[in-house]
């Protein structure tokens, strides 16, 4: 099966551009995670996909079939929202079957497939349960199998975790990726966790401005950041500015950094380097000078922020690797080539 | 002490203030005699038989039932559609017939029971009995339309995303989902209008009064021309139907919600 | 289903019922009243149809300017003292637990559904010589002997504003129950009493919605129509029952219709600044 493709859609809401121009390719059986901030145009976008909204321009085709016309309730794919949107004035049973009985399907059917979903998300015998006497997480399990009810090609899902508590949502995140492989359905999820994202997904497409700005595996996300804005969106990380010198070599903060290569014909750009990747040692020849002006130790990770030549760096080490510094301190700052990113500004 | 006391003695007031009218015709209505007095001569409940008894005040009262009935079935099937259609639809131009409908209630009664007149005198159709039915259920429109206005403006819109992704299309979104959840809306917009239409006097009046006599027209002809404390009767009975359709509301409801309180907090 | 311009003819079948109806049976009669306005009286029939300004010129008249005086100070009177008597307590009454609301709200409801004529007939007994309060004065010593209250103005206020009671406190509920708690909290903290807090805090900020209340009870108010009569003298009827009289009484249509229009023009105007002053609370 070929999967989804959404090609060059953009969506327009009089002068402004909610998603623009966006292309992605999510091949069958894929845990896609949209991500971004706020406003970024992924809810915008997965709408587009379920149906609710219709875009301004472009297509949408999954398995080859263009559904970019299609109505929502003709598209059979599971959606889970944000709200989860559970029936009120129904059991759990009769929302999880909702899909079966708007289709006629008879009521044995419809019993056997909830109990069926019921097992599926770990909540045995809540058939009969109202929903409003459900927890939080509950109710997102029931929302979940009221979703996966008719086996759809896509599983939308809109910020699922949004209203859980972190512990729960931790939990979750697992037990959805697990439930996901197990029946090896597509899955689009939006999120503005990137903790989630690179939990769950296969692949993360990081959104900004109504543009994709990279769609990669998260390791690939992290690792390779394609621009400051993903570098910056993921994890944490240094920005710094680099230049090259009249000798030709890659410069950050008045320092040359050996090995470093600068994109063909970039003068001036800017440089990512995730702060477990800082080196911190003595102030010395080939490293960065700098003044200790915090040192956060949590426990599991200890956090010494620097400033050097104007820019704030900071470092993450274990205790193992701690360096004894304090506020105030000298120290000098290194950043192995290997470890440093060019970024697109 | 003196706040708790105040706020006491301030709703105490009120309550009596509210209950006198009410105490003075239950006074009435158990006079052992024909007679209006207050404080009551006698006691006997018999006046209250009066109503299903006498057959004069009989038909009266089945009048106003018949009226209350059909009446509040026309509102209803006239406010229904509407604020369905102002919720489901961008369609600023069709906010006129909100006006409209929330128009003959806003008015002073006299203005719509005048325009009634004229209406049917015109075309002929005068003293029909339907005409009053149709006359109260344009009348009392305002009264599901608001009810059931706040009905659709409390459903979560993502509820109806839901159930189309789940394959509904519009007419089975609005069976199995948009129905049931403004049903209690429904119930009480129904329930207002068929109370207020059996109390109300002057429409009735102005279209009907000559042919048929319910039993506010019966009630204020036997102020002027002949007194019983069936009339009395009467009227307590309404206030305790009134009281007891408003009561099953309110124990099968959030009466608080329908009067527009949020949903509800402690 | 998202919300949306209607996409074909098809969508807009709800409208039609409930269109025909409120065009047929509310725009037309009322049309229908604003031309016989203009017609010419028939005392033997309805009214003959014929151009005429008569019935207006007659508003230029001092007994009309009389009768209109009146009504509208009799509404405004009603409607202030009902809004005065009513604010507080609703206030307070949002304040209290929910069981209470509850049996109060339906207690209201109730006595709402009172018809006009009760509640005419009750105050004529309870202001009458022989049965009514007067001879409670009487035994506190207050008054001499009983003495009949009405048919007077007060008797006529006091009957008009137990109508519109129950109706202001449910035009004030949905506001007074959704003001914001933290608002007296706040002025707690800072050394209000309570109620000092009610004056200073709460009237101000639900200035607008006791401005629209009492347009809203004053328009009400204008409808009564058997109130004034079985309570008040003829010098005590208000418009409301002058078109009644002049309709059915006196077979002078066109002039009732007139009245009728008048006070429509009024009322409308009213209601209109009443959107008005909402539209301005909700944008402050």
């Amino acid at each position: 099966m070929s999967g989804l493709a959404v090609s060059n859609v953009t969506k327009q809401f009089g002068d402004f551009k909610a998603v623009e121009n966006v292309n992605l390719s999510v091949p069958h059986g894929t845990f896609v995670c949209l991500l971004g901030p706020s406003g970024c145009g992924k809810t915008t976008l997965l709408r587009m996909i379920a149906g609710l909204e219709e875009p301004s321009s472009g297509a949408i085709v999954i398995d080859g079939e263009d559904i970019t016309g299609v109505p929502t309730h003709k598209r059979n794919f599971g959606m889970v929202f944000q709200s989860l949107a559970l029936f009120p004035h129904l059991s759990v049973g009769d929302n999880i079957s909702y899909a079966l009985r708007i289709r006629g399907t008879a009521k044995e059917e419809q019993r056997k497939r909830a109990d069926e979903l019921l097992k599926l998300v770990h909540l045995p015998g809540f058939a009969d349960r109202p929903v409003t006497k459900l927890s939080g997480g509950q109710r997102q399990r029931v929302a979940i199998a009221r979703a996966l009810a008719l086996s759809p090609k896509l599983f939308l899902l809109d910020e699922p975790m949004s209203a859980l508590d972190a512990k729960l949502r931790e939990s979750m995140q697992v037990e959805l990726r697990q439930l996901q492989q197990r029946l090896g359905i597509t899955t689009i999820v939006v999120t503005h966790d990137q903790r989630e994202a690179l939990t769950m997904a296969d692949l993360v497409v990081v959104m900004g401005q109504g543009r994709i700005r990279q769609a990669a595996s998260p390791i690939e996300i992290y690792r390779k950041p394609a621009d400051a804005f993903v570098a910056d969106f993921i994890g944490s990380t240094n920005l710094l500015d680099v230049s090259t010198d009249s000798a030709g070599r890659a410069v950050i903060l008045g320092t040359a950094i050996p090995g470093l290569a600068m994109p063909q014909g970039t003068t001036k750009a800017s440089v990512s380097i995730r702060p477990e990747d800082v080196h911190l040692g003595q102030p010395g020849s080939g490293a960065i000078e700098g003044t200790v002006t915090f040192v956060r130790d949590l426990g599991a990770t200890i956090e010494t922020y620097i400033e050097a030549g104007g820019s704030s760096i900071v470092a993450v080490t274990t205790p193992r690797e701690r360096v004894d510094v304090a506020a105030g301190d000298k120290v000098g700052v290194i950043l192995p080539a290997e470890s440093c990113v060019v970024v697109k500004s | 002490m003196s706040e708790t006391f105040l706020r006491r003695l301030y709703f105490f007031a009120i309550g009596l203030f509210l209950a006198l009218p009410l105490i003075v015709v239950a006074g009435v209505s158990v006079n052992e005699k024909q007679d209006l007095t207050f404080p009551p001569v006698g006691f006997s409940m018999s006046w209250y038989g009066q109503i299903f008894a006498d057959p004069e005040w009989r038909q009266a009262l089945i009048a106003s039932l018949l009226l209350a009935v059909s009446a509040a079935a026309i509102a209803v099937a006239v406010a229904l559609p509407l604020a369905w259609f102002l919720w489901r639809r961008i369609a600023p131009w069709a906010n006129i017939f909100q006006l409209l409908g929330v128009a003959p209630f806003i008015l002073p009664p006299v203005i719509t029971a005048l325009g009634m007149l004229t209406f049917w005198a015109t075309s002929g159709l005068y003293g029909q009995p339907w005409t009053a039915a149709i006359s109260h259920g344009i009348f009392f429109v305002t009264l599901p339309l608001v009810t059931l206005s706040l009905g659709f403006a409390s459903i979560d819109r993502s509820l109806v995303e839901a159930a189309s992704t789940m394959g509904a299309d519009d007419r089975t979104v609005l069976k199995t989902v948009v129905l049931p959840l403004i049903l209690p809306y429904l119930v009480s917009g129904y329930a207002f209008a068929f109370v207020l239409s059996l109390n109300e006097y002057i429409v009735a009046y102005m279209t009907v009064g000559f042919t048929i006599e319910t039993l506010p027209i019966k009630i204020f002809n036997a102020l002027r021309y002949g007194y019983t404390p069936t009339m009395a009767a009467v009227s307590v009975f309404f206030v305790a139907v009134a009281a007891l359709i408003f009561g099953l509301i309110a124990w099968f409801g959030d009466i608080r919600k329908l009067l527009g309180a949020m949903a509800s907090e402690g | 289903m998202r919300r949306e311009k209607p996409q074909s003819l098809a969508d807009y079948t709800p409208l039609f019922f409930p269109g025909v109806m409120l065009v047929v049976f509310f725009v037309i009669p009322f049309s229908t009243m604003i031309a016989v306005s203009f017609f010419q009286r028939d005392p033997s029939g309805f009214y003959t149809t014929a151009f005429t300004l008569d019935n207006y010129a007659r508003f230029l008249s001092l007994f009309f300017a009389k009768i209109l005086g009146f009504s509208l100070l009799l509404s405004v009177t009603v409607a202030i003292c009902c809004v005065a008597l009513a604010f507080p307590f609703t206030y307070l009454l949002t304040r209290q637990v929910r069981k209470v609301q509850t049996v109060w709200l339906v207690a209201l409801l109730s006595v709402l559904s009172l018809s006009e004529v009760i509640i005419g007939f009750a105050w004529s007994t309870l202001f009458s010589r022989t049965a009514g309060i007067s001879n409670l004065f009487v035994g506190l010593g207050l008054l001499e002997k009983p003495v009949a209250l009405y048919p007077t103005f007060g008797a006529v206020l006091t009957a008009m504003v137990y109508q519109a009671f129950p109706y202001t406190i449910l035009v004030l509920y949905p506001a007074l129950v959704r003001l914001d708690p933290t608002l007296l909290e706040a002025a707690r903290t800072l050394g209000c009493s309570p109620m000092r807090a009610f004056f200073n805090v709460v009237v101000p900020a639900l200035r607008n919605t006791v401005v629209a209340t009492v347009i809203m009870v004053f328009v009400f108010a204008l409808g009564s129509y058997l109130i004034p009569q079985i309570l008040g003298r003829p010098q005590h009827w208000t418009l409301s029952v002058h078109i009644t009289d002049q309709a059915i009484y006196q077979s002078n249509m066109p002039f009732a219709a007139a009245m009728a229009v008048f006070l429509v023009l009024i009322s409308l105007a009213l209601v209109g600044l009443t959107l008005l002053a909402g539209r301005k609370e909700s944008a402050s």
